[in-house]
């Protein structure tokens, strides 16, 4: 060791340790890092996917990216009217993902697996929808802000039973949000299906509508051709919080000491099993707010045959993985998603370049695979840096 | 026994980004010794010891099996070549059963590909035989205690032919009985003629078992010598550089009023068998007292009970003169005025990932001024940090650094900083020294006597004897659940041992 790195001779410091203060950030640049890699594959293994069905991926990849309106950004750049219609579509898309992969990024900050953003978003769009259809007597901000309340609750209740049933019997969050999205699907079919309470007709199974004033303003684009409504900013919104609960309250810092180290955080003082309860209700609420804000915004009814294939609540678990459970990483992941679902729907995509069809499974494919490789994250990294990552972890096993 | 050394190691240089681990080291390995390698916390001797077994390439140097220069480029090599390593986190398959798992990867098979799950077990019953071993081949991994886990790891190096042993902290992880046994398998495998490297920092160790010591301190060796002539204080002096006291100067305590009573506790543990068997003692202010005895014996469960972390059955906590039945962790720190050193730093004492502003706020994060209303205000947690961090002379990382940066010793001294900037009126320390080095031990201890000159409780739990009586004003032993003996520091090491063991005027009388 050299004169100048070593610690005084009394100190039982070892040397690694002087590199301390830069942890935390390259741990951070390395989730960057993994998530950049893991789309990356996931786009090239989908090029390759297209190469196979015999298409040019390059010239597909294009027409995906002009498809999904990313280029209004780009001052001067192609159709303006076209790429702002495109845009605002995304958006749309961008902003129930936005939700619902904080509605898992939150209970995993608590160290629990939400996959019950589809059934709270559920609960959301459901409560939206009974109050939004009645009582159009109400001035409408004030009915907005009520049916908006309503779904955060919804979802927030639906969300808290699973950590409620973790909190007093065990049991898993992973089992009891599955069941309880079965739960909530069957629901929404009884409440909306043929001689359900809140259907609209006998002859079709579909929702009440909601009244006119409870629709959200859009601020951008057509109302008629759903525009993009304030929702988008409503979710923006629930950026900040979530980033606000868990890094300037004392709920949050008790959900992430408990989400680390459930022991110290008991030893600490803090009841573990309401920090469950707790992390999942507000995980729910995200999820309520996106189903309540789909329903205000552009849905305003809902077809029972959509509710079984509605996948918007599970897109959100790939959402938290790719965004590794940050607030700005849900953002950037939800509005990757969110484009490419309008990039290769069948209305943006020029059937001559690629199959629309084709398309929408390709989208699948890049988030299933974006899905598998983030959870496989050790494997990238090992990949990827596994010299570097081995001798740090030797180095640190010697202190 | 002459002849050329088994092992030399000449002039091996260790280089990483910014740090010179290993520093021209030279080392040689006699045929049937046991070679301690000591030196504190990343003096270099586990990165030595990853350039002896492959895992490392060393920069300079060379290295020498009976004579000869051999590369080492990987873990293969080394096995192959005859040295065997016995690393602290053991490498076992815990579904599979000992012989399985001593036979992987070099497996006697059946028509070429079944395994031979009988000649396996002969095997290895042939080995630990040889060897005076007790172990059953048939038992899983899983289901064996902590020390027989350890000789399945030696069995395996043995199997793979090893000649040579390496012995990462063995005793880290091991019972004082444990660590015992294992001593005595080492002098058998001694006197079978295999040489062993021990890597520890414990001196105790070194002189009883070692036959030469080395000392590394920062990289470079020190010295080495024989065991003959050692003594704790000169090695202790050799690995830290300077004088160490073992026995930190305490004044005659001053003991005030009782801070702390317990009365007739009964404590079950999650299996419902009853751990603490109806103890009773008080702790007053300015005194210390110890609790000795051996690992599981109730200490853990009375010092849960007191911490509010286990309710016990029956019995009385006072503290202040309040009585707390059922009390959560929370009330026994914010209430009743309790700082808890927990006996396991990494699974209760700190959130590896929080940064240690967070860490030092474990407590404190729910009281202004760290929150308001539940808004919480980091910049108080830094404040706190950068005050407490220079106090308790934390070092290798600051405010924002993750607890998982440090060192063991530079933990331990954050969970102090946490817990007695609190003003606890009671302070539980258990095992507050354990897996440390003795520069950060002679630091804790210090700082232990000094909060109890403060007028402060302090009920040490500890499974060292040493610490024990380096420490305690009063000692009480606890044995099978009951407190069996009470002895004032002066007592005989002989009558305390016996004492652990259940062997006391009051248990004969039963």
């Amino acid at each position: 060791m050299s004169d100048a790195a070593a610690p005084p001779p009394d100190s039982g410091v070892p040397p690694v340790a002087q590199t301390g203060p830069d942890d935390k950030k390259r741990f951070n640049s390395q989730g960057l890092i993994v998530s950049i890699i893991t789309t990356t594959i996931a786009f090239l293994v989908g090029g390759l996917v297209v190469l196979a069905t015999g298409h040019d991926p390059f010239g597909t990849y294009r027409a995906i990216f002009n498809g999904t309106g990313v280029t209004w950004l780009i001052p001067g750049y192609g159709d303006r009217a076209a790429s702002a219609t495109n845009f605002q579509q995304t958006l749309l898309e961008t902003t129930p993902l936005i939700l619902c992969g904080l509605a898992v990024a939150f209970a995993f900050r608590c160290g629990m697996f939400n996959i019950g953003g589809q059934g709270q978003y559920f609960a959301g769009s459901y409560a939206a929808l009974i109050f939004g259809s009645y009582w159009g007597g109400i001035p409408g901000p004030a009915h907005i802000v009520l049916c908006i309340a309503l779904a955060i609750v919804a979802g927030a209740a639906w969300g808290g039973i699973a950590g409620f049933l973790k909190a007093t019997t065990g049991a898993h969050e992973v089992i009891s949000t599955i069941m309880l999205n079965w739960i909530a699907i069957w629901i929404g079919t009884y409440f909306f299906g043929l001689q359900g309470p809140f259907v609209s007709s006998q002859y079709s199974p579909i929702s009440n509508t909601i009244v006119g004033n409870v629709h959200l303003p859009v601020f951008w684009g057509d109302p008629v051709l759903q525009g993009l409504h304030i929702g988008f900013f409503i979710a923006i919104g629930a950026l900040v919080v979530f980033w606000a609960i868990l890094n300037r309250t004392t709920l949050g810092f008790e959900v992430r000491a408990v989400g680390f180290n459930p022991e110290a955080a008991r030893y600490s003082g803090i009841n573990v099993k309401r920090n469950y309860f707790l992390a999942m209700a507000i995980s729910g609420a995200f999820a309520g707010l996106a189903g309540g804000i789909d329903i205000l915004g552009w849905q305003f009814q809902i077809a029972t045959p959509d509710i079984l294939v509605s996948s918007v609540g599970f897109l959100g678990i790939a959402v938290a993985l790719l965004g590794r459970n940050s607030a700005i990483g849900v953002f950037f992941a939800a509005l990757l998603f969110g484009a490419l679902t309008v990039g290769t729907s069948s209305r943006q995509l020029d059937p001559s370049v690629f199959d629309p069809q084709l398309a929408g499974n390709l989208t699948l494919i890049i988030q299933g695979l974006v899905v598998l490789f983030v959870g496989a994250d050790l494997l990238v990294l090992s990949i990827w840096k596994s010299r570097k990552k081995l001798s740090f972890r030797r180095k640190a096993s010697e202190t | 026994m002459e002849g050329p050394p088994v092992l030399e190691l000449r002039g091996i240089t260790k280089r990483f980004p910014g740090i010179v681990a290993n520093d021209h080291i030279d080392l040689d390995l006699r045929r049937g010794e046991v070679h301690a390698l000591l030196g504190e916390n990343g003096a270099g001797k586990s990165t030595l010891m990853n350039v002896l077994y492959g895992l490392y390439k060393h920069d300079e140097g060379e290295i020498l099996l009976n004579g000869e220069v051999v590369q080492l480029k990987s873990a293969k090599d080394a096995i192959d070549r005859g040295i065997g390593m016995v690393h602290q986190h053991f490498m076992l398959i815990p579904v599979m059963t000992v012989a399985e798992n001593i036979v992987l990867a070099n497996e006697p098979t059946r028509a070429g590909i079944f395994l031979d799950e009988d000649a396996a077990a002969a095997r290895v019953r042939e080995l630990a035989k040889t060897f005076k071993f007790e172990i059953d081949p048939n038992a899983l991994v899983a289901d064996i205690t902590v020390g027989q886990q350890q000789r399945v790891e030696i069995l395996k190096a043995l199997y793979r032919s090893a000649d040579i042993l390496i012995l990462d902290e063995p005793t880290a992880v091991l019972t004082p009985q444990e660590a015992l046994e294992l001593f005595e398998i080492l002098r058998i495998l001694r006197t079978e003629g295999m040489s062993i490297i021990f890597i520890t920092h414990k001196l105790n160790e070194v002189l009883e078992i070692a036959d030469r010591i080395s000392v590394l301190r920062r990289g470079k060796k020190v010295d080495t010598v024989a065991r003959e002539g050692a003594t704790e204080a000169g090695l202790a002096q050799l690995m830290v550089g300077r004088e160490v006291v073992f026995r930190v100067e305490k004044q005659v305590p001053k003991p005030g009023e009782a801070l702390l009573q317990v009365e007739d506790l009964h404590v079950f543990d999650d299996r419902e068998i009853e751990k603490v068997r109806g103890v009773s003692f008080e702790v007053h202010a300015g005194e210390i007292v110890g609790i000795a005895g051996v690992d599981n014996n109730g200490q853990s469960e009375l010092i849960d009970a007191l911490a509010g972390l286990r309710h016990a059955a029956s019995g009385t906590i006072t503290m202040g003169g309040k009585t707390f039945e059922k009390a959560t962790p929370k009330e026994m720190t914010d209430e009743a005025g309790l700082g808890h050193i927990p006996e396991d730093r990494h699974l209760r004492g700190l959130i590896l990932d929080f940064s240690l502003a967070e860490n030092l706020a474990l407590h404190d994060y729910r009281h202004r001024p760290d929150s308001k209303m539940g808004w919480l205000f980091p910049k108080h947690l830094i404040t706190r940090a950068q005050r407490l961090l220079p106090e308790f002379d934390v070092r290798g990382g600051g405010p924002l650094s993750p607890a998982s940066s440090l060192s063991g010793g530079n933990q331990q001294k954050v969970v102090l900083a946490r817990e007695i900037d609190r003003d606890p009126k009671v302070l539980i320390a258990a095992q507050p020294t354990r897996g440390l080095d003795v520069g950060a031990i002679e630091y804790v201890h210090r700082r232990l006597i000094a909060e109890r000159d403060e007028g402060r409780g302090i009920l040490l739990v500890s499974l060292e004897l040493d610490e024990i009586f380096a420490l305690a004003d009063r000692i009480l032993v606890m044995f099978e659940g009951e407190v069996v003996a009470e002895y004032s520091p002066d007592v005989s090491e002989n009558t305390l041992g016996l004492a652990m063991t259940g062997i006391t005027k009051d248990a004969a009388a039963k």
